[in-house]
């Protein structure tokens, strides 16, 4: 086990590398000198001032000499300061951003495997019923609709209409006045319609693979076994058809973050939640490149440690790998 | 809350400060009598978040709206835009009109509680005179010859030569010395934390989100009577409306479409309460005139020939505003009533255009000169569908004469910095809001024209550049309006902008909210007289 | 077979707009902005007074292209990344997809955000950036589809015959890999669809006076309480088509795949 952990974690460098290289480049694509924007910020900024700034990011220099020097700050995690007139150090705005866009996104991963689970499951063991293809209308209509309207939709209907929750934000003016049980029912409250059309966006996905999944497993050699025994079809399906079909839909879950993380720029942007989809795009529109730069390898990052989870949990639930590999 | 006195400022979407002339506002009903009580909060919202509240370093209106709960200047605007004191009792101008001396209210305390002296205003004006303040106000102090600060009371300013914006140009927001002096401004951390003396003080920036200001209880004016204010960054305008709607926020300026369709119905009369009256700001489409496309006036009178500014009005604004001609609101001492500038004609637009060597050669409907195309981009900012708007009518409009107008929508920090700063564009949309003075100096004057600086498209003409001089260097008003009208004389000629709308303001408040009072200056100019009665408070503690 | 139709039905549609309808999409006309749906407007008019009838016909020719160039480029780029590594195998194959891995791990939206926003946003820009980001998925396929035929008796007696590596893949591998790739693009197609409404909705779409499905419907976002048929149309549109093709894609993925069918 220890070892084949640690040949992953060997493994991640080189793809740390890689998403290093590929945001360098990127950003580079863009015409004219990231500096230019900050100097521009300031009129009257000196020659001098000027010249310090190159320096620092190493302008005047090669471009993979300036790879390597802002590489060498990012191993410190130091990502610059923004170019935005607060002139704030990146990693602490990329910092207060982070849990909020985490947390949401790992609820709705939550919510999403929650529901998709048995509608994968239904959908396979009823295959080609009623049933079936009403739940892959269902969540194939998830999927279609575009979010920001389904949003709106929502938000007018739930919010201006019947005045049952609130349109954006995260919590109510003066929640901070409110004892923890209400304080946390105002923010479930701001949090359902964003969660809620999250989910149900991303429900296509993994409910029919989870249906395929399952359709494969149950066409297996044991599965008509079990049933040969006698054991009861929902025995069958659960104990033994289940995990089975469980064990790749871990590998999808881990690859499905920079999905989610990708989709928070509406989201927050529509519910006025101040997560990292919405400083990312302000930083991209404003031209931030620190930022832009910073967000890119952090939200990459993320999805290598969300992958490596992912492959523990998958080499935890499956023996073959715990015993026989690495 | 001081109205602002800068000049001029590009303006974005939910400039509220600043408002002009006002005709009767649209819905009204009758106010309430009674003693006014403290106490409720009220909660607007803003598209983009500030991004400082030292109002002297920004240059987004989102910053300035909330740095004017926040800041006094020496002088404001009352609500019939008469100049009058605010941290200055009084003053007096010497005959020549070069020097005036402010007598500063006593006993006004920062609200960090530091007594006010005249070495605020010392220092306010040597921050925005220093070079190293990136700061896009310093003009109108860089006339001053010196500022003597004789006792702790008076303030004495003397002009080398006479000069008409200066009492208005004390406007300007003061700076707390104490906190500054011997800082780089910069680096402040007032940025992020301000003090000042104004009716409210920052309670709580949470970045991202919310901005909360409260009340400043030894404010010099009284107490004002809404404990708080709160702007909330909505980045989406559609959801901005909801959230109206739904009572999230209480304020906030609408769209002509949300004012006349969407706003009309008594359940929503009930609860909000409309305003209506001219902007103090323009809307225009500028050339930039180094571009050899631009240079040849017969071209850019084709291009306002070619425009319907009665088409924009009613597309754009549902026909609440008016056509602009020129640079100053129509009705103000300073605008000329006889502007002849060239109407709308595509068959003259066509003709000048030929006269200037564009024809149509192979049949695509693109009129060509010497095999090129007559292709041009403008560039409008984000955010600003009234804009966009704009310019998709005006695109139709020019393709009918054979011009293909390509139309981009930029970023508003990125559009000053990329664009305009480096004068890395063909044609942009954009507005002006208007100061309460004429004085155009920052961006019509030929000496302007630098990076950084507002004459960013490059106009020079030496006849305009003097009148310019003559009209802020008097302060005769016969005078001042005969160099203003003539000004506008020739910028219709020369057509440098197309001038397009004067758009009318449509702010709407919820009515909770009494004791507003809709005046020449707009509604915004007595807001520390806002109150809500007791039992209709909302946000209680 | 639902979905086969509408999607037959789209090409139609986009292909004839202009004798479907008597409008410009992009004439405008400022004195009769956001009128109801009627005999002369059967979807009613826009904020600028357009016809949306007219709009969502001709977006749906640009949002397909968006749609299908898009994909056009993903498979192309996925096709001979897999064809490569999964036929030569060895640096190249883990060279090519320690890439994939890596593609695999950026929130693919942010780059196309990044890319877009600091370029610009033309329709080019649009099909490429997402082109360059969706390949991933095909890759993988496509070696792995390699992998199991490069042992198959055909494509060994075809070397045996000293047939060129080119001539292998072209001739013999690639027509036999290509069955998965049709579902993934069948999709991809849909997804494009919807990533450039998203851009749309954030500002740097497809370009005024272009009508595209995402930009109708996000100037329609404004007024979705009142002027409904300005998003409803093109929402509609786009609920459709992405419906639709991911039916197809299911309908093909079952026919193709003979593991289900047994």
């Amino acid at each position: 086990m220890v070892p084949y952990l640690l040949k992953r974690i060997a493994m991640l460098l080189p793809l740390l590398l890689g998403i290093t290289l590929i945001t360098f480049t990127v950003i580079h694509l863009a015409p004219g000198e990231p500096v230019e924007m900050q100097t521009a910020m300031s009129p009257k900024i000196t020659a001098e001032t000027r010249q310090r700034l190159r320096a620092y990011y190493g302008l005047d220099r090669p471009l993979h000499v300036q790879y390597g020097l802002w590489l060498r700050r990012i191993v410190r995690l130091d990502f610059g300061r923004s170019f935005a007139p607060d002139n704030r150090p990146v990693m602490d705005k990329i910092k207060e951003r982070i849990p909020v866009t985490l947390s949401l996104n790992l609820i709705a991963l939550l919510l999403e495997f929650g529901v998709a689970l048995p509608i994968g499951i239904l959908a396979a063991v009823r295959r080609n019923s009623l049933l079936d293809k009403g739940l892959t209308l269902f969540v194939f209509l998830g999927f279609a609709m575009p979010t920001f309207w389904l949003a709106l939709l929502l938000m007018y209907f739930f919010g201006v209409k019947l005045e049952w929750l609130p349109i954006s934000g995260l919590h109510s003016l003066g929640s901070n006045k409110l004892t923890a049980g209400a304080w946390f029912l105002d923010l479930a409250k701001h949090l359902l319609l964003p969660i809620g059309v999250a989910t149900f966006g991303s429900l296509a996905g993994l409910s029919r693979y989870i249906r395929s999944t399952m359709l494969e497993v149950i066409g297996q050699d044991y599965i008509t076994t079990a049933r040969a025994k006698g054991l009861s079809e929902r025995c069958v399906i659960l104990k033994h058809a289940l995990r089975n079909a469980l064990l790749p839909v871990i590998t999808l879950l881990g690859f499905s973050l920079p999905g989610l993380i990708g989709g928070s720029v509406i989201f927050e942007t529509i519910f006025a939640i101040p997560g990292m989809g919405q400083l990312f795009f302000m930083g991209v529109m404003a031209r931030d490149y620190p930022l832009v730069m910073g967000i890119l390898v952090i939200g990459a990052g993320l999805t290598l440690v969300g992958n490596l989870l992912a492959d523990l949990c998958y080499s935890l639930a499956d023996p073959r790998i715990r015993h026989g590999g690495g | 809350m001081s109205v602002r006195l800068v000049p001029l400022l590009l303006t974005l979407l939910f400039l509220l400060v600043g408002c002009g002339r006002a005709d009767p506002p649209g819905v009204r009903r009758p106010q309430e009598i009674g003693k006014p009580v403290d106490g409720d909060t009220i909660v607007t919202g803003s598209i983009g978040e500030a991004s400082t509240l030292i109002p002297l370093l920004a240059s987004d209106a989102a910053s300035h709206s909330i740095a004017g709960y926040i800041y006094n200047g020496l002088v404001k605007y009352d609500k019939e835009l008469n100049l009058v004191g605010d941290l200055a009792r009084s003053w007096e101008v010497s005959r020549d009109g070069l020097v005036i001396t402010f007598h500063l209210r006593r006993g006004v305390k920062w609200q960090d509680g530091h007594e006010f002296t005249s070495r605020d205003v010392l220092y306010t004006y040597r921050v925005t005179i220093d070079p190293k303040t990136p700061t896009s106000y310093a003009e109108d102090f860089k006339q001053v010859k010196k500022v003597e600060i004789p006792d702790p009371y008076t303030v004495r300013v003397t002009y080398d030569h006479p000069f008409a914006p200066a009492l208005a140009s004390w406007g300007s927001s003061v700076l707390p010395a104490h906190l500054l002096e011997g800082k780089d401004i910069t680096l402040s951390e007032l940025a992020r934390r301000p003090v000042g003396t104004g009716p409210y003080r920052l309670k709580e920036w949470v970045a991202g989100q919310k901005i909360t200001l409260e009340a400043f209880e030894g404010y010099f004016e009284g107490r004002p009577h809404l404990d708080r204010v709160v702007d909330r960054l909505i980045p989406d305008s559609a959801t901005m409306y909801m959230e109206l709607k739904a009572g999230g926020i209480d304020m906030m300026n609408l769209t002509p479409v949300q004012f006349q369709r969407q706003t009309m119905d008594n359940s929503f009369l009930a609860r909000f309460n409309k305003y209506r009256y001219p902007a103090s700001s323009y809307v225009y489409m500028g050339y930039n005139l180094r571009n050899p496309l631009f240079s040849d006036v017969r071209v850019r009178r084709a291009l306002t020939h070619a425009i319907n500014k009665e088409e924009l009005i009613q597309g754009v604004l549902l026909g609440m505003g008016q056509t602009a001609k020129g640079p100053y609101k129509p009705g103000s001492w300073a605008w000329n009533p006889n502007i002849k500038e060239p109407v709308y004609d595509p068959a003259a637009a066509r003709k000048l255009l030929a006269e200037a060597g564009w024809r149509e050669t192979d049949g695509d409907g693109i009129l060509r000169r010497g095999g090129k195309p007559f292709q041009f981009t403008v560039l409008t900012n984000q955010g600003n569908a009234e804009r966009l708007k704009t310019a998709q009518i005006i695109q139709q409009r020019l393709r009918s004469v054979g011009i293909d107008m390509k139309i981009r929508v930029i970023e508003w920090a990125s559009f000053i910095t990329h664009f305009i700063d480096n004068r890395n564009f063909e044609a942009v949309i954009l507005g002006w809001s208007l100061g309460q003075d004429p004085d155009i100096f920052d961006v019509w004057h030929s000496s302007k024209t630098g990076k950084k600086e507002l004459n960013f498209i490059g106009y020079k003409n030496d006849e305009v550049d003097r009148l310019i001089v003559a009209g802020r260097g008097t302060f005769d008003q016969l005078e001042r309006q005969r160099c203003y009208r003539r000004i506008q004389e020739i910028l219709a000629q020369e057509q440098p902008y197309t001038f397009l709308y004067v758009p009318d303001a449509l702010p709407t408040v919820s009515a909770r909210v009494r004791g507003i009072t809709p005046a020449p200056a707009g509604i915004t100019h007595d807001f520390i007289k806002w109150h809500v009665p007791r039992n209709e408070q909302k946000y209680t503690q | 077979m639902i979905g086969g139709a509408i999607v037959l039905l789209l090409f139609a549609c986009s292909f004839f707009a202009p004798f479907l309808t008597p409008y410009d999409p992009s004439h405008l006309d400022a004195w009769h902005v956001l009128l109801p749906p009627s005999a002369r407007h059967w979807f009613g008019t826009d904020e600028l007074g357009r016809d949306v009838l007219t709009r969502v016909l001709y977006g749906a020719r640009v949002s397909l292209k968006v749609g299908f160039v898009a994909v056009g480029i993903a498979v192309f780029i996925g096709t001979a990344v897999g064809l490569v590594a999964g036929f030569y195998g060895g640096w190249r194959d883990s060279l090519l997809m320690r890439l994939v891995d890596i593609m695999l791990c950026f929130p693919t939206f942010f780059l196309i955000l990044a890319v877009i926003a600091m370029l610009e946003p033309s329709i080019w820009y649009i099909m490429i950036i997402i082109g360059l980001t969706g390949w991933m998925g095909v890759a993988r396929l496509v070696r792995a589809e390699v992998l199991t035929l490069r042992e198959r008796e055909f494509v060994l007696a075809a070397r045996g015959v000293g047939a060129s590596d080119l001539r292998i893949i072209v001739r013999h591998i690639l027509p036999n890999a290509l069955s998965p790739v049709l579902v993934t693009a069948t999709l991809g197609v849909a997804g494009a669809i919807l990533t450039e409404s998203a851009l749309s909705f954030l500002g740097i779409g497809v370009q005024p006076p272009t009508p595209s499905w995402g930009n109708i419907l996000t100037a329609g976002k404004e007024y979705i309480e009142f002027a409904w048929w300005l998003s409803l149309f093109p929402g509609l549109a786009i609920l459709v088509t992405v419906l639709a093709y991911n039916l197809v894609g299911e309908g093909l993925r079952d026919a193709l795949d003979p593991r289900l069918n047994r």
